[in-house]
């Protein structure tokens, strides 16, 4: 397929022009592929989702892929010089510093045109933490293809997809209560320990 | 014993140069068996595929009795699990077997079916179904060759002409109190409950 790429910072300024008030964000992407990707935000994908599907010389009326992403709390340590007095005299000390960026789910959907042949188009939405707040909008009332792959996001990871015509598990049973592609998820020790044992024994 | 055992032996050579064929009921009863087994047309993953060529012409297992894969587990002796067994297939596996009529077999073909194979680590796959069900003969391989899935199936064959109809040493269907079905694993929220069958799972102990 030949594809056009599409210039980011375009399309930022053609999304916040066509819906007011909302807040898009570039996610830089370093390698060779330059694939950039947008960050919308919850309140207002629908709208944006709705802008890119039908705007016509963007036409992006395929939406090929959901992933769902896990995102641990990180914790950046740094070394801060800090003027500090010490005996009356001031010096420089220096201090490590410790951010704790709390971590979030992600849904990525991967657009593209049939009719224009342009794409991909990188669209990313993020929860509000990864325990309670796991809510972002469902983007299958604009893209159909969405709805197994939300489902699946919702199986595996715990995204809920807020207007989601028939948000259910889609590979597990419906019985289980775990997220097991989340970075955290512990397998149950069930019925390993031969295994493990061997394993321990170095045979 | 097994002097008798020897005696008789070299009697049937001796007789059969007469034109004369003496047999046991018991041979006569397992060589009808061991010559007809009934595969259940069922398969799992890539093993599945495998199975599939060790019907056609190439391998053809029709020369062993086994051409007629039922399409119902009542009509099937046997039940090879060809292939990886996700947690939410065991259940399903386990009723077919139940479904089976005694006298019935179990063949694990491959890696996955024996012990989950490459993906043992994984959140949704049993890692064995001798777990759950009785297994004759364990094929290792990733997949087995159609001439490994036959050569376990004259192991089946040589084990079934072995078995004896009456004393202690007769099989399981042949003794009464002794199931022929096998509780069915349920969804639980975490992974299957039961783990496993602890009276068919007996798993190698490492010793210290």
């Amino acid at each position: 397929m030949a594809e056009q790429t599409i210039n980011t910072e375009g399309l930022k300024a053609a999304i916040e022009a066509a819906v007011p008030g909302c807040r898009v964000e570039i996610l830089p992407n370093g390698s060779p592929s330059e694939q950039h990707s947008l960050i919308l935000d919850n309140e207002h994908a629908i709208a944006v989702a709705r802008f890119l599907r039908d705007d016509p010389k963007l036409r992006l009326d395929f939406c090929s892929d959901v992933a769902g992403v896990d995102w641990l709390d990180f914790e950046v340590t740094e070394k801060v010089k800090v003027k500090k007095l010490i005996d009356g005299v001031e010096t420089e000390v220096e201090e490590t510093k410790k951010t704790v960026t709390p971590g979030y789910l992600e849904a990525v959907y991967h657009l593209f045109s049939m009719e224009k042949k342009h794409g991909p188009v990188v669209v990313r939405l993020r929860t509000a933490n990864r325990t309670d707040q796991t809510r972002v909008p469902s983007l299958t009332p604009m893209w159909r293809s969405a709805e197994y792959q939300e489902r699946e996001a919702f199986d595996l990871f715990g995204i809920v997809f807020e207007g989601h015509p028939d948000l259910r598990r889609i590979l597990m049973w419906d019985e289980f209560t775990d997220y097991p592609m989340r970075k955290d998820y512990v397998p149950p020790a069930d019925d390993d320990e031969p295994v493990a044992a061997i394993r321990e024994s170095g045979q | 014993m097994e002097q008798n055992k020897k005696s008789v032996e070299e009697l049937k050579t001796e007789l059969s140069k007469h034109g004369v064929f003496t047999t046991t009921f018991e041979e006569l009863y397992n060589w009808g068996r061991k010559n007809s087994v009934w595969p259940l047309t069922f398969g799992l993953a890539c093993c599945a595929i495998e199975m599939i060529a060790t019907t056609m012409a190439r391998y053809d297992l029709a020369r062993f009795g086994a051409e007629v894969f039922r399409a119902s587990p009542r009509q099937a002796d046997l039940i090879i699990v060809s292939g990886t067994v996700t947690k939410k297939m065991a259940p399903q596996v386990v009723r077919l077997y139940n479904q089976m009529p005694e006298p019935k077999y179990v063949i694990a073909m491959g890696a996955c079916a024996i012990s989950g194979g490459p993906f043992r680590d994984g959140y949704n796959v049993l890692k064995g179904i001798d777990r759950y069900i009785p297994v004759d003969v364990h094929i290792p391989g990733c997949p087995p060759r159609p001439e490994a899935l036959i050569d376990a199936f004259m192991t089946l064959q040589k084990k079934i002409s072995e078995q004896q109809l009456t004393g202690e040493e007769r099989p399981r269907h042949l003794k009464v109190d002794l199931p022929s079905e096998f509780p069915v694993p349920e969804y639980g929220e975490h992974g299957l409950e039961p783990t496993e069958n602890a009276e068919v799972w007996n798993p190698l102990k490492v010793l210290q």
